[in-house]
């Protein structure tokens, strides 16, 4: 049962309905961390997948990471603080070329990045051309504050899940809480269905 | 990092309006009774939902600018000309008026009271509402933690909370180091964050503070660099943006 807000009509868009509930169109980038951002150097970056046995299945230096093939991408994102921004445009590695050949049982994955932050994620919603690691936004290196060099991008998920200045991803057999989960954002983030906080 | 116990879901409550008044020209803060308020930590945000009469509805995210108090819960809202949300709440919510709000959220931007670390804070325009929060829970709870406060507005007529901080600033361990970037006080100079003033305003490193700075993204991620340029631990250093939201 809402509360009717007496008064207020509110300013309804075209493009409504590609508004996930609770969200509102954003024109700029804004920029969520929870500390300052860390001095990444792409002299002595790595990416490196580890299996839920903790063995070392993957890793790449810069050099190596950025001669993958690579794809441009296009899509929404949503940012739990309430902010959508439509038409994101990205250049990043598939997870699905980064996963490709890793032999694993695992369920879920923790992304790991630069700072200490960490998010925890289905392994499922990194395959089949839903996520990637992403260097080049709107044509231009990543910038430092918006995750740079490189970020995950998760576009159908919250866009905490997106790891900011990312390095690894950690397989595991089990589902544990990241940064924000653990103090009380919610496991999955589905912006469609809401899931801002644990208990969504 | 605090592991603080999260509580569950986080249901909607209905807030009513009790009173409200001007902090300055644009911003404004809204005094709620919130029956079933679970309480909350100095630094965490609610949200606000507002419902139209054919269901249209939005959602914004505020800081929480009082200190725990019951079921009472203060916000400030810097008013965006042009905003969905603000206008509404700044200049037609009444008092008897309710709106839905759910939180306290972020368990990670916050200040504790048993905290024994001396507190920087470090402000850009209205990212001083949660930080006044923490000055604010801090002398409810007989806190002697020393508090340093700089904060960065356009002019002095944009400084919320002005006579408030100097109150506290005689009558406690408070430090406030204002900045002027556009238009200083008679006498006054103009300026913005820099070395300098971190060296002369801020703690030192050995002094091991908690810092937490909040405000527009290129103000915080100027604090933060010359912070960490100065020598405290990456680790200590919280941080919010709190660009205006329409």
């Amino acid at each position: 049962m809402s509360v009717i807000s007496r008064g207020f009509s509110g300013r309804r868009r075209p493009g409504g309905d590609r508004l996930p509930p609770g969200q509102y169109l954003e024109r700029g980038f804004p920029v969520l961390s929870a500390g300052p951002t860390p001095p990444v150097n792409t002299a002595t970056w790595k990416f490196t997948i580890t299996t839920e046995a903790g063995e070392t299945a993957r890793r790449w230096d810069w050099r190596e990471f950025t001669a993958l093939p690579a794809e441009r991408i296009t899509k929404d994102i949503h940012c739990v603080t309430k902010w959508s921004k439509f038409d994101t445009q990205w250049r990043g590695v598939s997870l699905d070329t980064l996963l490709d050949g890793v032999a694993t049982n695992a369920g879920y994955v923790m992304a790991r990045s630069y700072g200490g932050y960490t998010t925890n994620l289905p392994l499922a919603d990194l395959r089949d051309g839903k996520a990637w690691v992403a260097y080049e936004y709107d044509g231009k290196p990543l910038p430092p504050e918006h995750g740079g060099p490189a970020r995950l991008l998760v576009p159908h998920l919250y866009f905490w899940k997106s790891a900011k200045w990312v390095t690894g991803l950690d397989l595991m057999t089990h589902d544990r809480h990241g940064f924000w989960e653990e103090l009380g954002y919610h496991d999955y983030g589905d912006p469609w269905r809401e899931q801002r906080y644990q208990g969504d | 990092m605090a592991r603080a116990a999260v509580p569950g879901r986080l249901n909607w409550l209905v807030a009513t309006l009790a009173e409200s008044r001007d902090e300055t020209a644009t911003a404004r803060t809204l005094v709620f009774d919130v029956p079933g308020w679970p309480g909350h930590l100095a630094g965490q945000h609610v949200d606000v939902k507002l419902t139209a009469e054919d269901g249209y509805s939005v959602q914004r995210s505020y800081s929480i600018a009082s200190a725990p108090d019951g079921a009472r819960l203060e916000l400030t809202v810097q008013t965006i000309a042009d905003g969905e949300v603000s206008p509404y709440l700044t200049e037609v919510l009444e008092p008897g008026d309710p709106l839905e709000l759910r939180g306290p959220i972020g368990y990670w931007f916050v200040w504790r009271p048993e905290s024994p670390a001396p507190v920087l804070l470090v402000a850009g325009g209205s990212g001083v509402v949660p930080l006044m929060a923490m000055i604010r829970a801090r002398a409810a709870a007989g806190s002697k933690v020393p508090l340093r406060l700089i904060y960065s507005v356009r002019t002095p007529a944009d400084a919320i909370y002005a006579p408030e901080l100097s109150e506290r600033a005689v009558a406690s361990t408070l430090d406030v180091t204002y900045l002027y970037t556009r238009t200083a006080p008679p006498g006054g100079r103009t300026g913005r964050i820099s070395a300098d003033v971190v060296a002369a305003a801020a703690w030192t490193p050995a002094d091991k503070p908690e810092i937490f700075i909040c405000g527009p993204t290129g103000f915080v991620e100027a604090a933060a660099a010359l912070l960490v340029d100065a020598g405290h631990d990456p680790s200590v250093i919280k941080t919010e943006r709190f660009g205006p939201t329409s």
